[in-house]
């Protein structure tokens, strides 16, 4: 602990950290399984193989069919307003130093229950991708739960990861690395 | 096979050389980057076929880079024509120091169809091994060519090849990103799926129809299945938080896939069209990267309940699981050889660097690196279990390589100013 830490840091910090260690603490039991029907997609699905001749025999067996997302405009705007908590090396507990962030963007979320927000976590490119995506998600799910804590409801928030995948910062050092070690909150 | 003397050897690869026929850009090939000391490479002569100019398509020379790459031949055009038909003289090859000769043909038949035809003949003892005909479409020209280079393989190595297989792969280029499928030279690129957000994780389904794969697509990760040859899509997993890291059981029916709908990455197994899960693994801990074994009993993954990431094994109907890593501050991204006695992972070394390693499960587990670079990974084997696709780091790019299992002769496929990542090696089928 800090020197000089309030009642309210201690405080906030034993939830957060509760929140971040996977304690006997089964906070998250209750969240919903989201159960979708699986919907094919057809958008650009384009017909199989070379001469398109019905006749079996004449198909191709090496043609791919191409499907382009790329038209449909990926990312989100950001809303301008950058709400970032950073993290230590594989560590996927809030810092104190971000609870100002988690306390401001708790009381946006306790003041209209009807905004919903998504936190997304991210790590440094070290290890597999998938094991960064789990990692960020976890992050991203220490954040969430902290929000929780304070007073938003659980459907308010959303935590996912992008892993490795969304850097803020290009580059192979600790510099880089601890600007990518991160949990951006964005409004839905 | 008899033994072989290097001036011949040299005169005959530098005669190949000469006579290669050209067709694409050869910067999309994997090229043989590391050929290993001591080698024994069979000197095989696969003379053009017959018309083959009239095809668009150079069949011939498809086969010869094919077997030189395996690292297991030394491949050269004939220098007179040849073809099925012809009559081998096999003291004649023999006398130039070649043990084996293929000629061939392609003729279009009434209907737009190609019928491509080839005779290998043994030059040592004289005799004709295979004679054999395949009838195409023209799109399945380079299939033919792959195909005929597998059953020479076979029959003069006694073992499947993999020219005929396909590699997925994402290539990475500023904000693009796109699913490549392509042959398993590296040549003939073809987009399966092009997005402005982040592809990760392709997983072949066993029948080579279908791929899975995370896309980032909605902002957030969800496991889709694609149909290769219609593209029809559907997703099979998109729940709360992140779905990722889809492995198809090896009869096609399910994948395990992982989800973090509790609060934490936890395995479940989904049937292939989507649907309702079945929890598979129940840690606090991350677990993640699945891979089942070929035999459908086990399935392997990455857990860091132990502190740090490890493999494990469950088996595939649930229950405790077993702890498989236990040198290596880290251990990830586990793959296993398609008879099941194999592993190859990434391990993380002392000073940061994460290498390919091959892990022997019959043998009690002895582990060996494969790779001299940092950054590798990904692994993943050619179906015949002979090699290993990873991805690596070279000159702040991600490029593909190949590796034979004695980490001897690695082949490199590189792509400029784009990135190439998680490849993942097809099935037989296709």
């Amino acid at each position: 602990m800090k020197p000089g830490f309030s009642f309210c840091g201690a405080a906030f910090a034993a939830v957060v950290l509760l929140a971040g260690c996977a304690s006997g603490v089964k906070l998250n039991e209750e969240v919903p399984v989201e159960s979708r029907t699986p919907t094919p997609v057809t958008e650009g699905a384009g017909a199989a193989g070379g001469a398109g001749t019905a006749s079996p025999g004449a198909t191709s067996q090496s043609q791919v069919a191409s499907v382009d997302l790329t038209a449909k405009g990926g990312a989100a705007a950001a809303d301008g307003l950058a709400r970032i908590v950073y993290f230590d090396f594989d560590s996927f507990v809030v810092n104190e130093a971000y609870r100002p962030v988690v306390e401001a963007n708790a009381r946006r979320l306790v003041s209209d229950k009807q905004r919903r927000m998504v936190v997304e976590g991210h790590t440094d490119e070290r290890g597999s991708r998938e094991y960064n995506l789990a990692l960020g998600q976890k992050r991203a799910e220490a954040v969430a739960r902290a929000l929780e804590l304070l007073g938003a409801s659980a459907n308010q928030v959303e935590a996912v990861s992008f892993g490795e995948e969304r850097p803020a910062v290009q580059g192979s050092n600790e510099e880089a690395w601890a600007k990518n070690r991160r949990a951006e909150l964005k409004d839905r | 096979m008899p033994s072989r003397r290097p001036s011949r050897r040299h005169v005959l690869g530098t005669l190949g050389a000469c006579a290669v026929v050209s067709a694409r850009p050869a910067a999309a090939q994997f090229r043989v980057e590391i050929a290993g000391v001591g080698a024994t490479q069979v000197p095989i002569v696969v003379g053009d076929f017959r018309n083959e100019s009239a095809s668009g398509t150079a069949i011939a020379a498809i086969v010869r880079a094919d077997l030189a790459r395996s690292g297991l031949f030394r491949s050269s055009n004939s220098p007179e024509a040849l073809d099925e038909r012809s009559s081998i003289v096999a003291a004649d090859w023999r006398a130039r120091g070649v043990d084996a000769v293929v000629g061939g043909s392609v003729a279009r038949l009434a209907d737009g169809r190609f019928d491509v035809r080839y005779k290998l003949w043994d030059a040592v003892r004289g005799e004709e091994l295979l004679g054999r005909s395949q009838i195409v479409v023209a799109a399945d020209l380079r299939l033919a060519a792959h195909r005929v280079a597998d059953e020479i393989y076979e029959s003069l190595l006694g073992e499947p090849g993999v020219f005929a297989t396909r590699i997925a792969y994402v290539l990475r280029s500023g904000p693009r990103h796109t699913l490549f499928v392509t042959d398993a030279d590296g040549e003939r690129p073809q987009v399966a799926l092009a997005s402005a957000e982040p592809i990760i994780s392709p997983a072949w389904s066993p029948d080579g129809r279908e791929l899975a794969y995370v896309s980032f697509e909605s902002q957030k990760a969800v496991v889709w299945v694609q149909n290769l040859g219609s593209g029809a899509r559907r997703q099979i997993a998109n729940f709360r938080g992140s779905n990722s890291a889809p492995a198809w059981s090896p009869d096609g029916r399910e994948l395990v896939v992982t989800l973090s709908t509790t609060g934490i990455a936890q395995l479940y197994v989904m049937p292939r069209e989507g649907g309702s899960p079945r929890r598979l693994t129940s840690s606090s801990a991350i677990d993640t990267e699945a891979t089942y074994s070929p035999d459908g009993r086990y399935v392997y993954f990455v857990s860091d309940r132990g502190g740090s990431p490890q493999i494990y094994r469950v088996a595939a109907t649930g229950g405790s699981a077993e702890r498989m890593t236990f040198t290596g501050s880290q251990n990830i991204s586990p793959a296993l050889s398609p008879d099941g006695r194999l592993m190859t992972y990434v391990t993380r070394q002392a000073g940061g660097a994460y290498k390919v390693a091959l892990m022997d499960l019959a043998a009690g587990g002895g582990t060996r690196l494969l790779t001299e670079s940092s950054d590798d990974e990904s692994p993943s084997f050619a179906p015949n279990g002979r090699l290993i696709v990873y991805a690596t780091r070279e000159r702040g790019r991600d490029a593909l390589m190949t590796t034979t299992l004695d980490g001897k002769i690695k082949t490199r496929l590189v792509s400029t100013g784009a990135d190439m990542l998680e490849p993942a090696w097809g099935p037989f089928n296709r």
